[in-house]
């Protein structure tokens, strides 16, 4: 039996991914006591799928996740083998983040994190059943028949609802390969009568290194100046390594296409719908014709793995076929697979069933994060276990529910999207799903955040000193720019591209311009050259889009409007008269929680906006 | 308080050829509007009698009311301006107060939005309005489906796919940019832009535009073939504008005639009989007729008989009329004009009833909307031409052109710029 000191309240986490590591450390940094429940603490911080974490979109979300404290940002700096930030060239709004992570390290460090935090204790077992108390759950219940009790519990458990596994023709049920499917469990949650649907996913083989060719391929090295996830760490811990590339060929595709009929997903096996942006190789040369070549990169898995992940190949094909194209690709002609590539089918729920809390609107005490929500990825997974982990502590704990709102994060763009729309592919971040995409900065990620999560007390003293100090200059070093008066004339004589008949600008205003950097300001203004250099790029960075930031300023007013308008759960679209019965049935199944909410639903109009809220007042007035 | 920055206006009264017509305006500016067109602003809650001017010349000699907040309907400042009837002239004001700064065609049900934020509404009032609000947009969406059904769907459908075209290029460059796209999509994205622009400005520049969309209402006539459509046509019309026989199945298009019914601007279509086609050119001027005839404002649905099955399920308050009473038990005789008042009546009254703001506030906001289109995008152009790297920049100068211009070429979401994305580049490396 295992015992839990009931001081205070407490937080079960229920799978220790990506999504249940942040989900327990947000819980406890916010000052519930946290159970990590896990198959085996191995399984802490495994990344299934490619060695790697970030990206565009992504690498928004790891510096959010580490705005508020998070662990997923500095695990992966400690356990980045190359760093690269993409989009380099393009402006700081676009520029994401990415590393190559060693399996072996991530996991290490992640373990660290999770077992070294005094909130959080681990324990190895298989969670078979909540404890109920009427419809809601108040704990879970492990297979050994031992009881743990909790105000609120976080599932994070994957692809395990109905996971099933193809290799070629040959099926079998689990979650990710090694791991058993949990029966039982996905029983209970069926009792809860959640919409379901279900989506499938692949990987690629896995590769031995020594088996590959490496002299003939081009690699692409870390960045000479890595930029990293968390806003703490100063320098790459571990060696860094550089990634090979390779294409396929017409060959390749040759015995793809002749391979066809023996494709778990073109046999007919699959029903699943799979991501647009992760297509099989299967897929890729039946889509893509024309094509006569794909890129594929081969990613290391650690500094002293000898495998390699050769990200583009995700496949469903027999392991014969496998073999055959793998070895007629340049560089892996005598690559040996160490595990087949296989795709993997599973049930998730509709996230429309999701408070914006992460709760299951209808059923108390249960909250859900990460693929089972219906997203993919580990940063999509982890922000939500953030976002889930810091309001089941708010549940346990009475303390005020953390909302992330799309003005002022991807984590608010993600959970709006989810439980607003819903999902018909697996969810992945992109920027543009982001419409203040140049407010929502991976630079700006602390200055958007950290404050809020200090309100929520989520962020530890280390942070806040830090974020303090770094404020500091920056008001202050803003106000040194402002003050700066730079003439029309002055300025084009620095050859920057003004009429010299125009106004005298600020030190900002001339920062505006896309092509000045705080350099050509310093030639002008030498004085300021006593701004620390990062200070210096944040004020350009800041200055860059001011324009559209202003111009933008009534939408986010509008939307915050519409957001501070609350309608509540138990609200009655039945009673609204001219309401359309479509957008009725719509408004019900999402039950949007804000106004700014319900003029999300596809279909909504400006008229019943206005009913809605004026449905609102009346019970605002009845009850006042 | 809620503290809304843009004034919005409306023309607020129902729409007829006598009387006259209100055009209200609610917000900060209210006053400055007054102020610009009408020289000043009354004395508080009194009738003043005003010349209107647009700075060149006079507009309509009007009555000005003045209601500064927060004792107005809607808590803002409100003006008020009672016009004489004429379309000709109401355009004219909503097109002058459209292109003051900060002012802009209200959306349905934004003045009751405002009043309830304000507490300016009781809840009975409320409730009242908001069947008021939902014939509004009604009118507006049927509006925007004719738009885009006519001669302007097609351009606006081109832009539409040209914009998601030019806007997905630059997000794969920037979400795909590990990925096997483009390196440099700036040329194709440029001309894509210019070829919108220029449309839109060719579109906006004459009266194009305000030809095209069809002002006043739709009356659809329907029913089986040879029931008397074309001789009920030419019997409001009162010329043969439509080849009228004894041969069923005559009419195979959509027929138009433009009249004036009890003061009221009305387009008359006479559709081909609503039965299952012998030949295929009948059986696509039958759809044709089906998807016009959905579409128009109301539907006179004639049938052989009293017991007969109408050939289309009336919508709303659609007119259910069995013809040729001279030869019949009907309703009336287009032959003989028997009951054709009675018709008449019966349509003009039901379109006096609609809300029947929608034609000219949707051509102001077709109007606005490319102006507001051109801009964004010569902002886009110029962000291409200088040659930057800040593809995200122009994405959003984009961006903004597509919200700018979604009444005409329908509302754009990031799926349909991803969906473009996944149709034509290979992503997942």
């Amino acid at each position: 039996m295992f015992h839990v000191k009931q001081s205070r309240p407490v937080v079960v986490v229920v799978g220790g991914g990506h999504a249940g590591a942040d989900a327990a450390h947000a819980a406890a940094r916010r000052g519930a006591r946290v159970v990590l429940v896990t198959l085996s603490r191995d399984g802490i911080g495994v990344m299934s799928c490619n060695p790697a974490i970030g990206g565009l979109g992504k690498g928004h979300l790891v510096r959010e996740i580490d705005a508020l404290d998070g662990v997923m940002g500095r695990v992966a700096d400690r356990a980045g083998i190359q760093f690269r930030l993409l989009n380099r060239r393009k402006g700081p709004a676009v520029q994401g983040p990415r590393a190559q992570a060693d399996r072996a390290l991530y996991r290490a460090e992640m373990l660290a994190e999770i077992s070294t935090h005094p909130g959080v204790s681990i324990l190895e077992g298989e969670v078979t059943d909540f404890i109920m108390e009427g419809s809601r759950v108040a704990g879970v219940v492990l297979a050994d028949g031992s009881r743990i009790a909790a105000s609120a519990t976080v599932l994070t458990t994957g692809t395990f609802l109905r996971g099933m596994i193809h290799i070629g023709t040959t099926s079998r049920p689990g979650g990710r390969i090694g791991d058993a499917p949990s029966v039982a469990l996905a029983e209970r949650i069926d009792e809860f009568g959640l919409p379901l649907g279900r989506l499938k996913t692949g990987t690629p083989p896995r590769l031995r290194t020594s088996s590959i060719d490496w002299d003939g391929l081009e690699m692409q090295p870390s960045d000479e100046n890595p930029v990293f996830f968390s806003f703490l760490t100063r320098r790459a811990v571990a060696r860094q390594v550089a990634c090979g590339i390779t294409r396929t060929n017409e060959r390749t595709h040759d015995i793809i296409r002749q391979n066809l009929d023996r494709s778990a997903m073109y046999g007919g096996n699959i029903e699943g719908v799979g991501p647009r942006y992760c297509p099989s190789v299967e897929d890729k040369v039946v889509r893509f014709a024309d094509k006569s070549a794909h890129q594929v990169f081969l990613e290391p898995e650690g500094l002293n793995s000898d495998l390699v992940y050769p990200n583009g190949l995700s496949t469903s094909l027999p392991e014969d076929v496998q073999n055959e194209y793998v070895h007629s690709i340049a560089g892996l002609e005598r690559a040996e697979i160490a595990q087949p590539g296989y795709a993997i089918e599973y049930d998730y729920v509709d996230p429309r069933a999701l408070a914006s809390t992460l709760r299951l609107r209808d059923v108390e005490g249960l909250y859900l994060a990460g693929q089972i929500n219906g997203t993919t990825g580990y940063e999509e997974a982890a922000a939500q276990g953030l976002v889930a982990g810091l309001n089941a502590a708010a549940d346990a704990l009475g303390l005020e529910p953390a909302r992330f709102s799309r003005e002022s994060s991807y984590a608010g763009v993600m959970i709006d999207d989810l439980v607003t729309r819903g999902v018909s592919e697996p969810y992945r971040m992109f920027t543009s799903r982001a419409e203040f995409r140049l407010s929502l900065r991976a630079d700006n990620a602390d200055q958007r955040l950290t404050p809020f999560g200090i309100g929520l007390g989520c962020v530890g003293k280390a942070r806040q000193e830090e974020f303090a100090r770094k404020m500091e200059a920056l008001e202050s070093a803003k106000a040194q720019v402002e003050g700066v008066r730079v003439s029309a004339s002055e300025a084009a004589d620095a050859g920057i591209r003004i009429s010299r008949r125009g106004t005298a600008r600020t030190g900002t205003e001339i920062l505006a311009f896309a092509d000045v950097g705080f350099e050509d300001l310093l030639a002008l203004r030498p004085e300021l050259s006593d701004i620390r250099v990062d200070i210096q790029e944040q004020l350009k960075r800041d200055a860059l889009y001011a324009q559209y930031v202003a111009r933008q300023a009534k939408d986010v007013e509008n939307l915050r409007r519409d957001e501070a308008h609350a309608i509540p759960a138990d609200f009655d679209y039945g009673r609204l008269s001219g309401l359309s019965g479509e957008l009725r049935q719509k408004l019900v199944a999402v039950r949007p929680e804000t106004l700014g909410q319900a003029g999300r639903v596809e279909g909504m109009t400006p008229a019943a906006l206005t009913l809605i809220l004026a449905r609102l007042r009346m019970a605002e007035r009845r009850a006042s | 308080m809620v503290n809304h920055s843009h004034t919005i206006f409306a023309l607020s009264s129902a729409r007829g050829k006598s009387g006259v017509a209100v055009v209200r305006l609610s917000g900060p500016g209210a006053g400055t509007a007054l102020d610009r067109l009408a020289g000043g602003r009354p004395q508080p809650r009194h009738a003043s009698l005003r010349a209107l001017s647009d700075g060149d010349g006079m507009l309509d000699e009007a009555l000005v009311l003045w209601f500064p907040k927060p004792r107005s309907l809607t808590g803002e400042d409100v003006a008020e301006l009672h016009l004489h009837g004429s379309l000709a002239t109401v355009d004219a004001v909503l097109r002058t107060l459209g292109n003051l700064s900060g002012h802009r065609l209200a959306e349905p049900g934004e003045f009751t939005r405002r009043a309830l934020e304000n507490e300016r509404l009781d809840l009975a009032q409320v409730e009242g309005l908001s069947d008021l609000i939902e014939a509004e947009t009604e009118a507006q969406r049927r509006q925007a489906l004719r738009v885009l059904s006519g001669a302007l769907g097609a351009r606006a459908a081109s832009w539409r796919s040209r914009l998601v075209r030019a806007a997905a290029l630059l997000e794969a460059t920037i979400d795909f940019a590990d990925e096997d796209v483009p390196a440099d999509v700036r040329p194709e994205v440029a001309e894509l832009v210019a070829a919108v622009i220029s449309d839109l400005r060719k579109e906006s520049a004459g009266t194009g535009i305000a030809e095209r969309i069809r002002d006043g209402f739709e009356v659809a006539i329907v029913g089986p073939p040879n029931v008397g459509k074309s001789t009920l046509l030419n019997a409001l019309a009162g010329r043969d504008a439509a080849i009228t026989s004894d041969i069923a199945g005559t009419t195979r298009d959509v027929i138009e005639v433009r009249m004036n019914l009890r003061g009221l601007p009305v387009t008359v279509l006479d559709t081909a009989g609503l039965r299952d086609g012998r030949d295929e050119i009948e059986m696509l001027g039958v759809a044709k007729a089906r998807v016009r005839a959905e579409q128009a404002d109301l539907r006179v649905i004639l049938t052989e008989c009293r017991a007969a099955a109408p050939t289309m399920e009336p919508q709303g308050d659609d007119i259910l009329a069995v013809p040729k009473s001279d030869i019949c038990e009907g309703d009336f005789s287009a032959k003989t004009g028997t009951g054709l008042d009675w018709l008449v009546d019966e349509i003009g009254t039901r379109l006096e009833s609609r809300a029947s703001t929608a034609g000219l506030a949707i051509r102001e906001r077709h109007r606005t909307a490319m102006k507001r289109g051109i801009e964004s995008l010569d902002r886009a152009a110029a962000q291409l031409e200088a040659g930057t790297e800040l593809a995200e920049i122009a994405a959003e100068e984009i961006r903004s052109a597509i919200r700018a211009l979604d009444s005409l070429a329908g509302r754009v979401d990031v799926e349909h710029i991803l969906d473009d994305i996944f149709a034509n580049f290979c992503i997942g490396k």
